[in-house]
This record gives structure tokens, sequence and C-alpha cells, in this order.
């Protein structure tokens, strides 16, 4: 709790950080093989509904939690930059795979390849692996989720409150 | 037919634009003149059944020096596939016939072709880039491509940024 915080305040936190880690909906939005383990961790095995983070939407002015899944390509980076400016605030990037975290097996040789996707949108969770398992995505997912939970969530017409009260 | 009559066909109703035969592995193939392409694949298609044309791709010799376009024509009849080799000069406006009319499939081959290589098919119906952006500068594939610094304001090699000290250098070190 920081200066000029009160218990309201910091009580609206919660509430607010509750419901938005528990209601995140990513964007359809899927590049190369990793979206083939994104689908997998959506569908009925893994079930990521059990985690609230199940609702794909396919517009990015509905979702605000962007997976980057797969080979970030050059010609294909203005487009991510692109749909991240659509997404309503607030919003979070997972940069799942090591093709979007440093550009994988590309990073000396490809000459079409972002090496990192970090380098047009900001990232907020690095997911390892090629492709990473079902399991590593939910954990990514989880740990945002803890990440989302202890930061200061009233933006927007709530602003004005943190001043006032 | 085997490959081998196959090319002795062609052989003798091409005296001219059948320049020889390489003995690449595993199969071998046949050198074409570039003025005689269109011309054999019509040849193939209609009269020695190769309904199909499974490939067109490049090659890059900076050795001979010299770009080469492959054709892969197939034929279910006779359960087999050729390999025709065209070779052109090693410029930026090497020019090869175009045979999307004979076979609907040498379209975006020969687009990708285009793209990678440099390439350039007359009397292509569309001859744009297929993969790379179209304000893409220069041919990827070819050998003596050189991986550009920036690509619209974003840096294409690893070593640029926050990890330059770690990787040391440029990726250009690595162009072969």
């Amino acid at each position: 709790m920081g200066p000029g915080d009160s218990v309201v305040m910091t009580t609206m936190d919660d509430v607010i950080n509750w419901g938005r880690s528990n209601s995140l909906w990513p964007l359809t939005f899927g590049l190369a093989c990793c979206a083939i383990e994104m689908m997998a961790t959506g569908a009925a095995d893994y079930d990521l509904e059990r985690f609230g983070c199940g609702v794909f939407r396919a517009t990015p002015r509905q979702a605000d939690l962007m997976i980057v899944a797969g080979t970030v390509t050059l010609k294909m980076a203005s487009r991510i930059r692109m749909l991240y400016e659509q997404m309503p605030d607030p919003k979070w990037v997972i940069s799942m795979g090591s093709c979007s975290n440093k550009g994988g097996p590309y990073w000396h040789e490809g000459y079409h390849v972002l090496k990192g996707v970090d380098r047009v949108i900001p990232v907020d969770i690095y997911v390892p692996g090629c492709p990473p398992r079902p399991e590593t995505l939910i954990e990514a997912i989880m740990m945002l989720q803890k990440k989302i939970q202890v930061q200061e969530a009233a933006l927007g017409p709530l602003g004005f409150l943190r001043n006032h009260l | 037919m085997t490959n081998d009559e196959i090319f002795l066909k062609l052989s003798e109703r091409f005296p001219q634009g059948i320049l020889g035969k390489e003995e690449t592995k595993p199969d071998c193939s046949l050198k074409v003149d570039p003025s005689a392409i269109h011309e054999v694949l019509k040849f193939l298609r209609d009269e020695l059944n190769f309904e199909t044309l499974h490939c067109v791709t490049g090659i890059d010799y900076p050795a001979l020096p010299a770009l080469c376009v492959l054709y892969h024509p197939g034929s279910y009849t006779h359960k087999t596939i050729i390999a025709l080799k065209v070779y052109l000069p090693r410029t930026d406006d090497a020019k090869v016939s175009s045979v999307t009319d004979l076979y609907k499939a040498a379209n975006w081959h020969e687009r990708e072709t285009y793209d990678m290589y440099g390439i350039q098919f007359t009397n292509h119906p569309d001859l744009r880039r297929i993969l790379c952006p179209e304000d893409w500068v220069g041919f990827p594939l070819r050998k003596d491509y050189v991986t550009p610094d920036y690509y619209n304001g974003m840096p294409v090699p690893l070593s640029f940024g926050d990890d330059s000290a770690a990787e040391g250098g440029s990726t250009k070190e690595g162009a072969h």
C-alpha cells in the first residue's frame, strides 16, 4: 500500500483485480505450431475454462490478453502491433514459445523473423519451449493472474477516486 | 516408360533445346535451353502424359555463375517424375518463359521463385512477391544476399538492442 492509498482503494483494487484476473479473454490468434498447443490448451483435455481464460475472442476490441503463439515474421510484426493497439486497456501479452521470445530456430540466419515479439509490443510473461506443452501455458496464465492480482487496478473512470479517497 | 526412354525421346524431338544430361543424385536431370522450356513442357504434357507439375523452384550457383530454374513434371501414367534444369545468367534481369498457361500449379511456384531469386517469368499473369512483403528489398535466397539491419524501423539481426554485448557482432558474419 503506497502513501495516499486508503483502505477503500486497496479493497477496490482487490475486487477489480479479482474480476480481471479470473476473466481473461484471449485473442483468437495463432501464428505457427505453438497455436496448436494453444488450441489444445483451450480444448476439453486441458480445459482453460477452469481458469476463466477460455473465451477466445474473434476481435481485439473484446480481448484483454494476447497470446503470441508462434513465429513472428517481419511481415506479421506490424499487424501484431496493430492488433495490440486495437485491444482496450487494460491488456496483457503472453509470449508463447521460443520463436516469439527470441526468434527461436531462426535466431541467427532468419532474415524474415523478428527476434522477439518484445521488439514491437510489451510482454508480461515469456513461456519457454518449442512448442511449450499446454501445462506450461496454463502455468504462464496462472503467473499472469498472480501478476494482475497485485497491481493497482483502478484505472479509467475510477482512477480519479484514488486522489480523493 | 522409364526416365531414360523419356530423356531419349526428348533429345530426339528437341535436338537444339536439350543441352545435355546431368548425373545428379538420386535422379538425373536434363539441361534445357531457356528458350525451349515452354515447348518441352508442352510436349511432355500433350504427348508424353505428364499430367502434373510437382514443383518449380530456383537454385543459385555463384561459382558458375548461374541462376537455375528447376522443373519437376510428373506423370501418373508412367509413375515417374523427371527433372528439367534451365540455366540463366546470374543477373538481375534473368528471364525465362512462364509455364502457367500449361500448368496452373506453376503460378505460385513461379511467384515464389521470383520472390526468392529475382528470376523474371515472362507472360506470367500476376508476377508479384508471394511470401515476402511487397516493399521487401532484395532476393533472400541468393547466396550473396545480406540481411538488412532494419525493416520498417524494426531491427532484424539478433545482435541489435540490449543483448548486443552478449552476442557480439552482427549476424552478417554468418553469411557464408
